[in-house]
């Protein structure tokens, strides 16, 4: 019987010729990965290991950028702890604040995670480079700890659900729109314990930017990973970002899928996400009218230069409404720079938004942009439960930077195609 | 290895959001995080919790967030057992690793109230609903996770094949 794509990688990374859906595995990992929140945790295991060298400097990232820049002294004795750990293991991927950038864009920029790698990581949205062609999954902290120690870890194999992408995105639809109306579709649950593979000749519509977004959010539906066949457009982003050996893995004809749906980019409509969960999505037309105080644009989801020159796109000549306050966090110094040079900034700062440095924090109600109590956030965030950006009685709408950005304009949850001209 | 206590319940998507609450992820400290378990969804949870109690979950239980201070919270709080229709994979996975029993049993959630007392024996995945005079099979663990938790989570047992 034939393999998928992360069947495949998984038996390769496993020494075995092939394996099958429900399989137990010890696997070596390409990427181990940590951030400020989860290493600590992983570094009071690794210590009762009792060892005092993990498997390779080379294959390990620890990326404060949770609560960072340190938020208050609790985080910053946090950050302290894993910096001395990183320097005593001499780990070379350790990103101090003005190196740092959100962990899931800062990777693949840096070139440290590419096609065919099996990666672990300890924060959930590791999934994200499944846009790749990598294996690449959430762990908890013992699974990092273990891991830095031995280059290994334990996996079942995932049964797989195929989603064969076709035709173009229309005008105001992004990758967001895509995964979200995914989810929308088949539930936070929709794909648990499996692998979500995305293939078909829709994929050559969708940019890199848009499918980071889109294995981003795999966990959301509950997949243990997201997977991209690997095209000419991954190739030219790896070459660009990495030197590290690489290896596509292509699905058998005969791999077998727990499900199959064929999914119509052209008729996906922008999409938002209504509080609290991420499957309980709304298309454009049926918003309602919703008065929001906050528009975060930034995240591990959408804080890429393609997120920034969506905003841009919406919010140029435009003015924050009155009532909002629209925050833009570029993910890493790169993007940030990127974005600077390209002259996004002179447009944000003239529509009256703030632009941050690098940090998860107001996605995960950390810093930089709690709400209140029944405050209403638009968010190209990933996760809109009960109490995720501040008070319990807050609430969050996940949507696409376009959506964002218009709704930062309005006052209202609104799709750009409901803005005047300008 | 038996777990006795009170049903604790709660439904479907219990998030680690709502297990425990970001805003207390600048520790790590058992103690205080059990201090904030369930905050949002169940300001009582630390108030009722006694030692042993055992959680009954619907679906999709401990999904969102990798942090392993959710079922470390649970398991700091006295919980015993955590027993759902299903669990998101990285709890279930964490859980384990951590040596905090979980169960997955699509029976028990509509045949078990808040306060009833139940007892599970881990050796035969035997679950019994006290109150109600009903007993439940659920499906042992695999050889490997039961050696996982046979060495109280994923370091011992490394700490022995290393």
């Amino acid at each position: 019987m034939g393999m998928t794509m992360t069947q495949k990688i998984l038996a390769s990374h496993a020494g075995l010729e092939s394996v099958k859906a429900g399989q137990l595995i010890m696997a070596d990992v390409d990427m181990v990965l940590g951030n400020d929140i989860t290493t600590p945790v992983a570094v009071k295991e690794f210590r009762k290991l009792g060892i005092n060298k993990v498997f390779d400097e080379k294959k390990i990232a620890i990326v404060p950028d949770h609560f960072c820049p340190n938020k208050d002294i609790k985080s910053a004795e946090q950050v302290k702890f894993i910096r001395e750990f990183s320097k005593e293991m001499k780990i070379e991927n350790f990103f101090e604040v003005g190196q740092m950038g959100i962990e899931h864009a800062l990777l693949p920029e840096k070139g440290l995670v590419t096609a065919g790698n099996v990666v672990i990581g300890a924060d959930s949205h590791t999934c994200t480079y499944g846009a790749l062609g990598a294996f690449s999954t959430g762990v908890g902290s013992t699974d990092m700890a273990c891991g830095m120690a031995t280059g290994k870890a334990w996996f079942k194999v995932p049964e797989a659900m195929k989603f064969e992408l076709v035709g173009k995105p229309g005008r105001w639809v992004s990758g967001k729109d895509v995964i979200l109306h995914i989810i929308g579709m088949i539930g936070v649950d929709g794909a648990l314990y499996r692998s979500m593979e995305f293939v078909g000749e829709g994929l050559k519509n969708l940019s890199m930017d848009d499918r980071f977004s889109m294995a981003n959010m795999a966990i959301e539906a509950g997949g243990k990973n997201g997977i991209f066949e690997v095209d000419e457009k991954t190739l030219a982003y790896i070459d660009e970002h990495s030197t590290k050996e690489f290896k596509v893995y292509k699905a058998d004809p005969d791999a077998e899928y727990e499900q199959t749906f064929v999914i119509e980019l052209n008729k996906i409509k922008p999409t938002v996400s209504f509080p609290h969960l991420p499957d309980n999505t709304r298309e454009e037309g049926d918003f309602g009218d919703v008065p929001i105080d906050q528009v975060v644009i930034g995240s591990c989801t959408n804080g890429r230069i393609e997120d920034m020159r969506m905003a841009a796109e919406v919010l140029k000549g435009r003015k924050v409404h009155e009532n909002v306050r629209c925050i833009i966090f570029p993910a890493t110094q790169k993007i940030w720079r990127q974005a600077m040079n390209e002259g996004l900034f002179d447009i944000f700062i003239e529509a009256g938004a703030a632009i941050s440095t690098p940090t998860c924090g107001p996605c995960l109600g950390g810093h930089m942009g709690i709400l209140a109590k029944g405050e209403r956030a638009v968010a190209t965030t990933n996760r809109n439960f009960v109490g995720r950006m501040g008070h319990p009685e807050s609430e969050v709408y996940l949507s696409g930077p376009y959506v964002a950005a218009a709704s930062a304009v309005t006052g209202k949850i609104s799709s750009p195609a409901e803005l005047q001209e300008v | 290895m038996i777990a006795k206590g009170k049903a604790i319940k709660y439904g479907d998507n219990v998030d680690t959001d709502v297990i425990i609450p970001a805003r207390y992820l600048n520790s790590s400290e058992p103690a205080e995080l059990a201090a904030h378990c369930m905050e949002d969804i169940d300001a009582d949870f630390v108030n009722k919790v006694e030692q042993g109690d055992i959680i009954v979950a619907a679906r999709n239980f401990g999904c969102g967030s990798s942090r392993e201070h959710a079922p470390i919270a649970i398991k700091a709080s006295g919980v015993s057992c955590v027993i759902a229709k299903t669990f998101a994979r990285i709890f279930y996975r964490n859980a384990i690793n951590i040596g905090l029993p979980i169960l997955e049993c699509p029976e028990l959630f509509e045949e078990t109230e808040e306060g009833d007392r139940l007892e599970v024996d881990f050796d035969t995945g035997t679950i019994n609903n006290i109150t109600r005079n009903k007993v439940f099979k659920t499906h042992p663990f695999p050889t490997f996770m039961q050696e996982i938790i046979a060495n109280d989570g994923l370091v011992g047992y490394i700490k022995k094949t290393i």
